[in-house]
């Protein structure tokens, strides 16, 4: 089946939740990608049925389905919590959806196992919800979303609540399960580096509005825009504002970079210069541009440390491979790689993007 | 590091010793002394061991107003704890009409209880009383000073007048505790009212529940003042609950040794009885934790 969204809106006493909004969802994995606040709950809330859009249609297979209610639909739903039936068995509660569309015993016997083996749960079936652990919790709530076989399978931050290690376990499974299933899975999240391991398409928000949509990687590598480039970036990407004349860029801090490549037919102008945390070094590269800068803050987080510097106009954070020590306000020069470089207009669109092809 | 040996310790936990031992230790030790005693003053007393107990248990008054006892409680529980849950699940959930029926609701938990005593007394009457007269102005012979079913009849509607809201607040609180999420989830699977307030609206409630069949249990066991002003334990011995019934044995007659004897029983057997009830409920139906 396909999902087609024709300019649904949803507004609440007069607030603005979502702007119209106009897609196409294929059977496949579609990611909504978007912080906290950007309209992906209320999105997926309307694609279900459960509010009604303030404008717009929804069609099924081109069938118009806009005011049927979500328990004539063929949805299926995981929260962020993790949400079960307190008193039914992990069986029961995969078996719930079945038995209220009436099947057969032998039928949901066969099909709970089956999901739940799928899920690796099969072992807790006669346990009670609370009995179980988060991980758990959620895997029996995925399970009863997969048992029903919907058509529309919706997944809202659905490894928000589990602890690292257990949303890359399942991440993985996941994106397994959905790859074999005939219907349009839309799954949301604020993690740049989950949309990219899931994989599929990718829907980009911010502010209720769709940014940018199509193939994960594509928009990951051509972000359309400015705020797409922040969104899809983890750490954001790294801003600054230069001035284009004669075929180089001047920086702030008097560096003057000779534009090349990608860059090349840059006209004249004002520009945001963005790069990607990854593509800034402070250990010295040969033939590299650089600026000079303090260090406000180092951040590690795994076997990765995140510095925050500043420079008068700019305020970047590099990623720097390893574990590595830095004090406050200590001077550093940063290194970065005129190849990987974005340039935005003024309007926020943007010029001019790196080829792709050598990493993200 | 060593041990340092400190008697000051004592100090800080001298209180709580006070206080307990003052609160509940000394009055329920003076109980069991008399109920093991006769006492005529405190040099002149003689052991009797059970015989009160005895005497008292085999008296046909203590267990009529133990029947009547275990009788209302259990009328109670059967028509608060049900009608409590359904006015919970009645009750908007916000917005200006949640916060009115709030504290309608919670008029009723406000009235002293001498005071309701006193207000049914006066609305139950036949002759100068609104709800009484309505009720014979119907045609239905109703007079609680000389039918015993009249009498049972208004302590029972005075006492889910009263107590039925704390039920309600308390279910309601637990109602509004449940994330939207559920409802959605159920929505989606294309649940049943029915279902909805099976698998996910009672369970989510067991714990209040809980405490709302302990409280309802254990203050309608004990209840005094209301059937004492309305009736006063009549027409007869119709509505002597047990709490009235002590009274009479220990005030109204000064038998003090047979009065300690049944306020003991009275204890255990509220003390056995919601033990009982916090272990079933706990258990019952689900794993959650309360």
């Amino acid at each position: 089946m396909s999902l087609q969204l024709q300019g649904i809106a949803r507004t609440v006493g007069g607030s603005i939740h979502l702007h119209p909004v106009d897609a196409l969802l294929e059977p496949g994995l579609h990611v909504l990608l978007g912080p906290t606040g950007a309209g992906k709950t209320s999105l997926m809330r309307l694609m279900a049925g459960l509010d009604a859009p303030s404008a717009g249609r929804i069609l099924q297979d081109g069938q118009d389905v806009t005011g049927v209610p979500v328990r004539q639909r063929s949805v299926a739903f995981v929260y962020q919590q993790f949400i079960n039936y307190p008193s039914l068995s992990v069986f029961e509660n995969i078996a719930s959806p079945l038995r209220l569309k009436g099947q057969e015993r032998g039928a949901i016997e066969r099909r709970v196992r089956e999901v739940a083996s799928l899920l690796h749960i099969d072992h807790l079936l006669d346990r009670l919800p609370a009995e179980l652990s988060g991980g758990q919790q959620q895997r029996t709530a995925i399970a009863r979303a997969l048992a029903k076989d919907a058509r529309l399978l919706l997944l809202d931050e659905p490894l928000v609540n589990l602890d690292y290690k257990l949303r890359e376990e399942l991440r993985t499974e996941l994106r397994a399960l959905f790859e074999r299933r005939g219907a349009v899975v839309i799954y949301s999240t604020t993690e740049p580096i989950e949309a990219l391991t899931m994989g599929g398409s990718v829907l980009v928000m911010h502010e209720g509005r769709v940014l940018q949509a199509g193939p994960t990687a594509q928009v990951y590598h051509h972000p359309a825009s400015e705020a797409v480039a922040e969104v899809f970036s983890d750490p954001p990407m790294n801003l600054v504002n230069v001035e284009v004349t004669g075929g180089t860029a001047r920086f702030p801090q008097g560096l003057e970079l000779p534009l090349t490549g990608h860059l090349g037919m840059l006209e004249d102008g004002a520009y945001r210069f963005g790069i990607r945390a990854l593509h800034l070094a402070l250990r010295p590269k040969p033939g590299l541009p650089f600026l000079p800068a303090r260090v406000e803050l180092a951040d590690i987080s795994g076997s990765e440390t995140f510095v925050h510097v500043h420079a008068e106009g700019l305020d970047w954070v590099v990623q720097e491979e390893g574990v590595h020590e830095h004090g406050l306000g200590e001077p550093v020069t940063v290194y970065l790689d005129p190849t990987r470089l974005y340039a935005f207009g003024p309007d926020g669109r943007v010029r001019a993007a790196p080829a792709r092809g050598r990493g993200g | 590091m060593d041990k340092i040996e400190n008697n000051k310790a004592w100090f800080l936990v001298l209180p709580v010793f006070v206080i307990v031992a003052i609160s509940a230790i000394i009055p329920l030790m003076t109980v069991v002394n008399y109920a093991f005693q006769d006492i005529f003053s405190p040099q002149d007393r003689y052991w009797v061991g059970t015989e009160w107990f005895e005497s008292v248990l085999a008296d046909d008054d203590l267990h009529g107003a133990l029947i009547r006892q275990f009788v209302f409680s259990f009328v109670i529980l059967l028509i608060e704890i049900p009608l409590g849950i359904a006015l919970a699940l009645a009750m908007p959930a916000r917005g200006w009409r949640a916060s009115l029926a709030l504290v309608l609701m919670a008029l009723p938990l406000l009235i002293p209880w001498n005071v309701v005593g006193t207000i049914w007394q006066v609305f139950a009457r036949a002759d100068i009383g609104l709800g009484g007269w309505l009720v014979n102005a119907l045609g239905i012979p109703y007079n609680y000073t000389s039918d015993p079913v009249a009498a049972w009849l208004t302590i029972v509607v005075m006492d889910v007048w009263h107590w039925t809201p704390l039920v309600v607040l308390l279910c309601y609180a637990g109602l509004r505790a449940i994330p939207d999420a559920y409802y959605q989830a159920a929505a989606i699977d294309g649940a049943t009212p029915w279902k909805v307030f099976r698998h996910i609206e009672l369970p989510k409630m067991r714990g209040v529940l809980l405490i709302a069949v302990l409280l309802r249990f254990m203050d309608s066991f004990m209840i005094y003042t209301e059937p004492f002003v309305v009736t006063g334990g009549g027409p007869g011995n119709a509505t002597t609950f047990l709490s009235i019934h002590l009274t009479k044995i220990a005030i109204g007659q000064m038998d003090l040794g047979p009065a300690a004897a049944i306020s003991i029983i009275y204890f255990l057997i509220i003390l056995t009885l919601s033990f009982v009830f916090y272990n079933v409920m706990t258990r019952m139906g689900t794993g959650e934790r309360a």
